[in-house]
């Protein structure tokens, strides 16, 4: 009886410390994102009290004089962000739609699983390709070609050198594609064979039954994956610092040289000589940080919420 | 919606349909474009000094990216165990608790956390480890490389365990079975497969990873000597050497893209198949 009541004290001992280290390894978790935050904005703050809000809507970025402002990286973050969703989003409900009703049915497999293993292919490879195949035919061709017939738009004027804002968007572009079309055929594929069919069933074209049944059907969940795809493409560092040309300048042409918060970090964060440079570095950080998390918070809200039930998120 | 004539709806139909495979196509293309290339301009770089030599000094021609390699090899392999060991129980957490109020906001934060932007966490295992030990280092490279898997496996762990039919469990405690006993040797059993794929597939996520190792494990043209001082490694090599003037440099850049694409290629197949073998095996047992 001894033996048992002492097997049963150390059975309750290793519950306990069961559920102890799990509990704290989840809190951890938790206690890992609020120390972020705190140690960025410890990091920051030289920064944050020097500038204050004229930080976040200053222009100017001049680390030799120690004036420092976050606006020309968090406009092209936003903007080499925004031209990659243009672009990847009709491409993609092109791609998901072709996986899921027009490619011919022993090829859909194939398909969705090159799709996939495309999402997996690390950012640096495509940056690699921006840098040295698609910079050289954007700086030759496309670009003169737009210049030609759209160059009347302050968007599409200006000296073509192939590194610069619409070639970082056109790669991030590429680089989210995968991971947006494969939300997407999964949302597509949840609609309902039956509610096609009975749209088919009165006279609908395909073309009719994706605009007016599936896309309405799966809406919420692909915003939500769209959102995701936008918080990746904000925070993306390899696939743009190759390629944007890092430069502080605002600038209504795209194809000049422009840069994101994350590009700037990679090209600068090594070589900030004192300490209030490091300090506005770490702050432009925290921002991205936030800008990201927020996104990113949306998209999963906003998944949750519209989840059917007795799925996980 | 307005009526049309059935011409005119049939052109739209034609117009959309074949919008949409030209999307398709084009998507496809750039994307089987981009990994031909890193394979036809890499695969120049391949040969055995490649695998076996230290890099030349700059300008000249020859040697390898060996170091870098070893050096991507050890801070992975650190990050893996950091990232498992405390991933595996906060999803353990996460999967056996999942009503309690702490497991719905780990859950929705590690949805996020997935997704953070790389390069700040390697801001700030620079301004936690970088700073205080006075060097860059593979230590630090592996710390930020394992703080990117963590919501991961986390997430991945939760959503094998989830699979785990709950009947199973509650036959092992009815046969008087402590919990941790339980799920030791019940719902981990069961769910190996699963976790072990989440756990490739988190390996091969950061081993692509070049923005946190920028400011952490920085760079080296010699072997790994130790943790505490600045690691070769390939990622942080190839942006290097892609952004070098030399074509020498430029063509090892490519190499060790192929290197990297073809390993995450090919732990990312290798998951498939185990995911493929085990969904056909459970099959067999249940009929």
């Amino acid at each position: 009886m001894d033996n048992s009541g002492q097997a049963g004290n150390a059975s309750q001992w290793r519950d306990a410390l069961f559920k102890i280290s799990t509990l704290g390894s989840a809190i951890f978790i938790l206690g890992l994102l609020a120390f972020m935050v705190l140690v960025l904005v410890i990091y920051a703050w030289p920064s944050i009290t020097k500038f204050g809000f004229k930080f976040l809507v200053s222009t100017e970025w001049n680390p030799v004089v120690g004036e420092f402002g976050a606006l020309t990286t968090i406009v092209g973050t936003l903007v080499s962000a925004a031209l990659a969703i243009m672009i990847a989003v009709p491409l993609a409900i092109g791609v998901a739609f072709f996986l899921t009703e027009l490619a011919p049915l022993p090829l859909r497999p194939v398909f969705g699983t090159a799709i996939e293993l495309l999402a997996a292919v690390p950012s640096i490879i495509y940056g690699m390709w921006g840098l040295f195949t698609l910079a050289p035919l954007m700086g030759d061709y496309v670009e003169p070609w737009l210049e030609e017939h759209f160059g009347f738009i302050p968007l599409f004027s200006g000296p073509p050198m192939g590194i610069g804002m619409l070639t970082a968007g056109i790669v991030l572009a590429i680089m989210i594609l995968p991971f947006i079309s494969s939300v997407l055929r999964d949302v597509f594929k949840m609609t309902p064979q039956v509610l096609k069919e009975s749209a088919y069933g009165l006279g609908a074209t395909t073309s009719e039954v994706l605009w007016h049944v599936v896309i309405p059907y799966g809406r919420r969940g692909a915003v939500g994956g769209i959102f995701l795809g936008l918080g990746r493409a904000l925070g993306e560092t390899m696939a743009v610092t190759f390629v944007i040309g890092n430069a502080h300048e605002l600038s209504w042409s795209l194809f000049s040289p422009a840069n994101t918060i994350a590009s700037t970090l990679a090209n600068e964060f090594t070589e900030a000589s004192d300490d209030l440079y490091l300090s506005a570095l770490v702050e432009l950080g925290l921002v991205l940080f936030l800008i990201t998390f927020v996104v990113l918070g949306v998209a999963e809200w906003w998944l949750q919420k519209s989840a059917p039930k007795g799925k996980g998120a | 919606m307005r009526a049309r004539s059935p011409a005119v709806r049939k052109g739209i139909n034609l117009l959309a349909l074949t919008g949409s495979a030209a999307a398709a196509f084009i998507g496809l293309a750039f994307l089987v474009w981009i990994i031909a290339e890193v394979f036809y301009r890499g695969i120049g770089a391949i040969n055995w000094d490649f695998f076996t030599q230290l890099p030349a000094p700059p300008g000249e021609e020859g040697g390898g990216l060996a170091n870098a390699m070893l050096g991507t090899v050890i801070i992975t392999a650190i990050a893996t165990v950091l990232g498992v060991l405390l991933g595996v129980l906060a999803g353990t957490y996460l999967g056996e608790f999942r009503h309690t109020r702490i497991a719905d906001v780990v859950r929705f934060l590690s949805n996020i956390f997935v997704s953070a932007p790389s390069i700040v966490i390697g801001i700030f295992v620079y301004a936690i480890l970088v700073v205080p030990l006075g060097n860059f280092s593979g230590l630090a490279g592996a710390v930020s490389l394992a703080i990117i898997m963590l919501p991961v496996i986390t997430r991945t762990t939760e959503e094998m365990l989830r699979l785990v039919p709950t009947g199973l469990r509650e036959s092992a405690l009815a046969l008087g079975a402590p919990y941790w006993h339980m799920v030791w040797h019940v719902v981990y059993r069961s769910a190996r497969t699963g976790m072990l794929t989440g756990i490739i597939l988190a390996v091969a996520r950061v081993s692509g990873e070049t923005a946190p190792l920028l400011f952490t494990a920085l760079n080296s043209p010699y072997w790994p000597t130790g943790l505490l001082e600045p690691m070769a490694n390939l990622t942080v090599t190839i942006f290097n050497y892609a952004m070098s003037p030399y074509e020498d440099w430029q063509t090892k850049a490519w190499g060790g893209s192929l290197i990297i694409a073809v390993i995450v290629l090919l732990m990312n197949i290798g998951t498939r198949t185990m995911v493929h073998r085990m969904g056909r095996s459970k099959s067999g047992e249940g009929h």
